[in-house]
């Protein structure tokens, strides 16, 4: 309540002031200029230098842009016609080669009367990913995501349907078992649903396949791994390799924080080995020595043995961005849950793991980035990848040898445009969970 | 204390917590020594003492968010054992409010209150809401149900916090400096919460400089130093005829002559 002011006070104020507007400056082109350009001396000398800088790159490489040719038949017809075009000696990109090659580029050697089906399972991971990326989408979408990686596996490598469809039908048993189980203790149930599939896997699948083949032979035209190469390849290395590695790397940040002595020796030793090694060491041992562990006569996907590779190497590195995560975590978080009677296991799903994969999305999206970008190593192990296996086969025909900026070029730019699109997502998702907080 | 003195105290016969020659370590150092209480359903129980002296550990043994290494804590009948079926049951009957609230800042103040009842009580989702509401109307904020609790000042959320607690219908609550982080002009609004929860008859421990609150609703204060139980008595008694020296020396520094 306003009183009477007290005589002796010098001065009270008896209307409050109306908020102002802010004093209208130089606003603008000039004023931005001003302020991030050439605020001072220093900052105005390396703005010139960078000009500069901009300068000798656009001089150099915009005619080799422009000078582009996009019809030819080889590479020396790409020269004469920009020697005609432009002079002698003019330089020029022979985007020619990307032309007459490009499904090389996206599907290797993977047969082109087939190309339908992996186009088909690229446009259907878009349909599976944007429930996962997009919370707005109805959620029963996730139910097509979780059946995605069958539905990929099938038209990806063709065959049978059978042997696919006894994958999922493991899984039901599993979850099933769960379902039956969870009720009496979870550890039980936990057990069952890792015992169930594998039992039925390696018991029952190959009867029933054969009696379900016999019956109904519902096939497509098989496509060996050899064959596959390029984008595809890689993208298939990727998708899998993110979408198997954010749950052992979860798994494995969980379990380096554990009490329990052996699974936190287990999770300090695998992520502090694998990040000891070198991804291309883990390549070959894929390649090579997993052969020697087999059992004689087990064909174990090249692809396949990659892409667990793979996933391992980028699990580690999540594991410890997540570590990260979980440690920022005030300790009265832990302690809430535990005062509510939540356990380990929902304490973490519901409560620990939600705030700590926002802590570490940025870090988790350049790991993932960084993976897709290290699937061009399977070149070493004799995969097709797109940016060294793909134009060597392609410099092998006598038409284009000797091609060798416009590949990296093309290449470059489709990885780029991948990697831009992941960042940006997880610019759009860290903005999105910090307005969801206040 | 006399028995009779004893037997005033009590507010039922029925015991709610019993620790016996509790005992506990951080490595070398003793935190708590040798604790005996007896807490009576109905029994509103104020801890107060210096900083360090072990308040906060004492209670958090109760619902076991530390561990203790010798002794006997009994509550509502299940002893606290390394048994995780005892301390599930023990949790899920014992509330407990934070000095930093601990909120769930990524849900919103009603799933806050609705998470334990649905995950851990399997309550349905449509009852837990409606349990949820009743409560936020009872700590006076059911407007802001569906904000985030980053929205919410200080005093908002720790009421929300008791109201969190109270939707597992617990039958004791522990309460660790719940206005201490409180800005002055909110600490009111949080302990005339705690005081209609004490009107209705909750069991409460509370752990508390509010020595307002402690001679309104207290009817047992405890004094805590050095890990030890020095002085137990009835508000007024505790306040005008401190026996121990400790208490008397605790006592002029907190009411300030
Ligand atoms: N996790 C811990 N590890 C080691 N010492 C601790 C830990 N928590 C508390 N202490 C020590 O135990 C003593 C009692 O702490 P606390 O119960 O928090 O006191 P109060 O709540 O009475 O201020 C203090 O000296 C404190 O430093
Ligand atoms: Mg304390």
């Amino acid at each position: 309540m306003i009183g009477k002011p007290s005589p002796t006070a010098p001065f009270v104020r008896k209307h409050m002031l109306p908020a102002e507007v802010p004093p209208a400056r130089a606003s603008g082109a000039p004023k931005w200029l001003r302020e991030n350009l050439f605020s001072s001396w220093a900052n105005t000398a390396l703005t010139l230098f960078g000009l500069f800088i901009l300068y000798l790159l656009v001089s150099h490489f915009a005619p080799w842009f422009l000078h582009g040719v996009w019809q030819a038949d080889s590479l020396a017809q790409c020269r004469q016609i920009i020697a005609e075009r432009w002079g002698e000696g003019a330089s020029g990109a022979c985007w020619a080669v990307i032309r007459a090659r490009w499904t090389q580029f996206l599907f290797g050697f993977y047969p082109s009367q087939l190309y339908w089906r992996p186009v088909l399972a690229f446009v259907l991971m878009f349909v599976a990913i944007a429930p996962v990326l997009f919370t707005q989408l109805p959620r029963k979408m996730l139910w097509f995501t979780l059946a995605y990686p069958l539905v990929a596996i099938w038209l990806l490598w063709g065959g049978s349907i059978w042997p696919v469809a006894m994958i999922a039908v493991g899984f039901a048993l599993g979850a099933l078992a769960y379902r039956l189980l969870a009720l009496r203790s979870s550890l039980l149930a936990s057990l069952a649903a890792i015992a169930v599939p594998l039992l039925f896997w390696s018991f029952l699948t190959g009867p029933i396949d054969s009696v379900l083949t016999s019956v109904v032979p519902l096939a497509i035209q098989p496509v060996p791994s050899r064959e596959f190469g390029g984008f595809l390849l890689a993208i298939v290395l990727g998708l899998g390799g993110i979408a198997m590695s954010l749950p052992l790397g979860i798994v494995l940040a969980l379990g380096r924080q554990s009490d329990m002595f052996l699974i936190k020796t287990f999770s300090v030793m695998f992520i502090e080995f694998i990040r000891g090694v070198p991804l291309i060491a883990l390549l070959f041992v894929a390649s090579l020595l997993l052969n020697y562990f087999l059992p004689p006569g087990t064909n174990f996907d090249i692809i396949l043995r990659v892409m667990i590779l793979v996933t391992l190497f980028s699990a580690a590195y999540i594991a410890e961005v997540i570590r990260g995560g979980l440690a920022a975590l005030p300790r009265g978080q832990y302690e809430a849950a535990d005062a509510l009677g939540l356990d380990y296991w929902k304490a973490q799903r519901l409560i620990i793991l939600p705030q700590a994969l926002k802590i570490s999305i940025p870090g988790i999206v350049s790991t993932f980035i960084g993976m897709f970008k290290d699937t061009t190593l399977v070149t070493f192990v004799g995969l097709f990848e797109p940016l060294k296996s793909i134009p060597d086969t392609i410099r092998a025909d006598f038409a284009w040898k000797g091609v060798y900026w416009e590949p990296f070029v093309f290449v470059g730019a489709i990885f780029f445009l991948f990697n831009f699109g992941m960042s940006r997502y997880s610019m759009y998702l860290e903005r999105k969970l910090k307005r969801d907080y206040r | 204390m006399t028995q009779a003195q004893a037997q005033k105290l009590q507010v039922s016969d029925e015991v709610a917590i019993q620790i016996e020659k509790m005992n506990k370590w951080y490595g070398q150092f003793h935190v708590l020594r040798d604790i005996d209480l007896t807490v009576h359903r109905g029994e509103r129980i104020v801890i107060a003492g210096p900083s360090g002296s072990g308040k906060s550990t004492m209670i958090r043994c109760i619902n076991r968010l530390e561990e203790h290494q010798s002794g006997k804590i009994i509550v509502d009948g299940t002893e606290l054992t390394s048994d995780l079926k005892n301390i599930d049951k023990v949790r899920s009957e014992v509330g407990m409010v934070f000095q930093h609230f601990n909120l769930f800042p990524h849900l919103t103040i009603l799933e806050n209150c609705t998470l334990a009842p649905i995950w851990v009580r399997k309550v349905p989702k449509k009852e837990a809401e409606e349990t949820a509401m009743y409560f936020l109307e009872k700590v006076k904020i059911p407007e802001q149900a569906d904000k985030y609790p980053g929205q919410l000042s200080g005093g908002q959320q720790q009421r929300v916090a008791i109201a969190r607690s109270l939707c597992m219908r617990p039958r004791i609550m522990l309460f660790d400096e719940p206005t201490s982080a409180l800005d002055p002009e909110m600490i009111k609004e949080v302990l005339d919460t705690m005081i209609q929860l004490a009107e209705e008859g909750m069991t409460m421990l509370c752990v508390t400089h509010e020595m307002g609150f402690a001679q309104a609703v207290a009817n047992r204060v405890i004094f805590m130093a050095d890990g030890q139980i020095i002085e137990q008595n009835n508000p007024h008694d505790f306040f005008h005829n401190p026996q121990s020296e400790r208490t008397k020396q605790f006592l002029s520094q907190i009411l300030g002559h």
